[in-house]
Formats: structure tokens, sequence, C-alpha cells
């Protein structure tokens, strides 16, 4: 394959990595003025501006591998639902406080593992994009730590609804360190992408070090687990979410602000 | 003669630029100016700039402020962001961290021994919210006593502490 092939056929991986950052970081904005204080507001703010810059950074260089040449916002912003890339862990609708920081901490958890094996990838810009954002979702990650010790090692009910979250998280997790799909077989035969089940080892063994911190447990193997963000099939959320990011641009195409 | 004049300026009022959100700081004090050259030949100054954060959004105000600068002197600016080697707080001059202290903002610590940075091994969570492993001076009086109110401040670059001695809220630059 020339490298322009190689480069469209592992364009749908970065494309993964790219939806994951935007979805997320479209949720997270949605707390602003929801969360418990000011403060929190600030850091889901900041949080979610990290990712919006990842994304950003990752679909442009989607643009360029696939060959299309479209922009980050034509991607953002032009593609319907079947075309998104994300896991369902991060367009599910947001819950309360605890499952927001039980999301975050298994997000943050594999971002920080993906961005860290992605140090090796044979592809430069995504090398460079990987290590900038990695110094980033170390944050993240700490954040998310301090509130499920705090909430888990809190009072009695911040305990239970705490609990209830990991509970509320776990049929998402999988998905996230899943290898099938032909996106990831052609990034990691080109060397340029990191096998999912790989990170899971790293960031499960970080949620868990938390987990007993926090005094909680971690939750049986759920009955069920999500799967398809990857090839598209997602869950109800995903539209309705999409509805509102895409609004203005359907709306008034060509419009700048 | 007008031309060397024109190329020290231009070069001078570049890295003089100062940073949109913390403008007691120049781009080049903050360390994210990673290159900045003239080609008189074609009128134009090439500039390589690296983003703080991904998301940050004063690098746009930043780019255009050094288009501005540029035409100023009757020149085209070209503005690169360019994000290999990563930005590191460790790039802060000296003189800029004075600049952020009398400014009201606690200078970052060294890289590698801030909060969440080492990968090095594992280590016990902190309980704390914030967690409080580094030593960050109060701005105002210089009292070490100080703790995290947020790791998120006004803007992705800070961290919101409490003086424990004076009592005053400030903001510190978070070692990145």
């Amino acid at each position: 394959m020339s490298e322009k092939e190689t480069g469209a056929a592992y364009s749908a991986y970065v494309l993964g990595l790219a939806d994951d950052a935007l979805i997320y970081s479209h949720r997270l904005g949605e707390w602003l003025t929801w969360a418990p204080a000011l403060e929190e507001d600030m850091a889901l703010a900041n949080v979610s501006l990290d990712l919006i810059g990842q994304a950003r950074s990752l679909l442009t260089h989607v643009g360029s591998l696939d060959g299309t040449g479209r922009s980050e916002d034509d991607l953002a912003y032009l593609r319907d639902e079947r075309d998104f890339r994300n896991v369902h862990l991060v367009e599910q609708r947001r819950g309360d406080f605890g499952q927001e920081m039980a999301r975050m901490l298994w997000f943050s958890a594999y971002q920080k593992a993906l961005y860290a094996a992605l140090a090796d990838s044979a592809d430069e810009q995504l090398r460079a994009i990987a290590a900038k954002a990695h110094k980033e979702v170390r944050y993240h990650h700490d954040h998310a730590a301090q509130w499920v010790v705090r909430l888990g090692d809190g009072t009695q009910e911040s305990h239970e609804r705490m609990q209830a979250a990991l509970t509320w998280v776990a049929p998402f997790v999988d998905e996230l360190f899943d290898d099938s799909g032909a996106a990831v077989a052609a990034a990691v035969t080109a060397g340029v992408g990191a096998l999912p089940s790989s990170l899971r080892s790293p960031a499960q063994a970080s949620v868990e070090a938390v987990v007993a911190e926090a005094t909680l447990t971690m939750p049986a193997t759920p009955k069920w687990h999500s799967r398809g963000g990857r090839e598209g099939v997602h869950s109800e959320p995903l539209g309705f979410l999409l509805a509102e990011m895409q609004y203005l641009p359907r709306s008034v195409p060509g419009a700048r602000w | 003669m007008t031309m060397m004049a024109t190329a020290t300026d231009v070069l001078e009022a570049v890295r003089a630029i100062p940073d949109p959100e913390i403008p007691v700081i120049t781009i080049e004090g903050l360390g994210i100016l990673r290159e900045c050259r003239l080609d008189e030949a074609a009128g134009v100054v090439h500039v390589v700039i690296t983003p703080t954060y991904s998301g940050c959004p004063a690098m746009r105000a930043i780019e255009d402020q050094i288009a501005r600068v540029c035409r100023a002197h009757g020149l085209r600016a070209v503005v690169t962001s360019q994000l290999s080697p990563a930005w590191t707080t460790d790039w802060i001059s000296p003189d800029a961290r004075e600049a952020l202290r009398r400014f009201g903002i606690a200078p970052p610590g060294p890289a590698d021994a801030d909060a969440g940075a080492g990968e090095r091994a594992p280590r016990p969570v902190s309980v704390m919210i914030g967690g409080g492993r580094h030593t960050v001076a109060c701005p105002r009086c210089g009292s070490e006593a100080t703790s995290v109110i947020s790791q998120f401040g006004s803007t992705a670059c800070k961290a919101l502490r409490r003086c424990d001695s004076c009592g005053d809220p400030f903001d510190e630059f978070k070692a990145l």
C-alpha cells in the first residue's frame, strides 16, 4: 500500500479517538451552571476545553489522512449520527455528579493509557497530539480521582451514590478496550495505533486504586455491555446531542463567528 | 540602514507581544514563541508558536496580534502552530515567573514534581481534593501554608488556591 492508502485505511481509527474527545467535551460542556459549585463549573468546562482542543487537532488530522480534505468543522458538524465513531460511554446523557465522576475516572484512565501508548506511534502528527494531550488528561484523571475518593469516603449517601455510579458506568467500559473492527486492525498493522485491549490493564489498575482508596468496591461484571460505537451504531442520546451541537452550522451553512 | 532597523524592531515587537490573558508576561517569556525569523527579501516574518493547552482559546488572539504587529512594520506574518515538542511550564523564563508572582499568580513548580505528572511509579491516591503534593507560596504574603481550592481555575493553565495565613485566594500557574 502507498503511504496515502495506508493513511486512508487507519483514518477511521483516528476518527474514533477524535469523536470520543468531541462528544465527551460536549457532554461536559452541558454541566455549565449545573455543577454543585462554581469551581466545579469551571473545572468541568476546562476539561471540556482540553478535549475540544484534542478533538480539533485529531479531526484536522483525519481530514488530511482520509484524502477528503474535510476541515475539522466539516467533520464535527456535517456528519450524521451513523458516521460518528465514538464509544457509547461518552454519548450517555448527563446523570448526577457522581455518575459524571465515574465516567470521567474511566475515560481519563483510558485516555491516559492511550496517549502514553501513542508516544510510539509511527504517525508523527498523532504522536505530537498525543504527547500534548497526555499532559492534560493526567489532570482530568486526578480531578475525577479526588472526587470519587471524597464522595466514596464521605457520607453514607454520597458513598451509596458513588457506588451506584460505578455500577452505572460499568456496562460501557468494555467497549473502550475492544479490538474488533477494521479500523483498529489497519492502525495496529501500520504501527500507528495502540491495541485497545493492551490499554485495559494500566487503565483498570488506576481505576481500581482510586476505588479502593474511596472505600468503594469494583462492581460485579455487568450482564450486558455496549458495543457498536466504532462502527457507527449508537444509542439514542447521540442523535439528540448532535441535533443540538450541529444546529447552527446546519441551519446557517457557512456561518462564521 | 532602515531595513536593518526594521528587522530588529519587528522581531523585538513580536517577542514583546503580551499574553492576552496574562498581560504582564510576553509570549517569549511564556515560552510559546519557538521561532521568529525575518525573510527580508519576501517581506515576511516567519513565526512558530506552540500552544500551552490543546484547546487554549488565547492562541487565536496571539496569532492575530502577531499579524497586527508585523503589518504595522509593513510586513506579512506567516504563523505556524507546532505541537511537538509539547510546551511545558519549565520553558517559562525566570523574569516571567517573577512577573507572574508580582501580578498575584504563583509561578509553576517543576513540571515533573507536580500533581498528576509522574507516571514512573504507582503511588497512593491523595485523599485531599487537589492533592497538596507540592509547596506553593502565596504570591501576596509569601506564606507556604496554602491549599488547593480547585485544580482548574479561571483559565486552562491555572489552578485556584487559598492562602491559609493571609486568607486571600490566588491563582497558581499549573505545572505542565
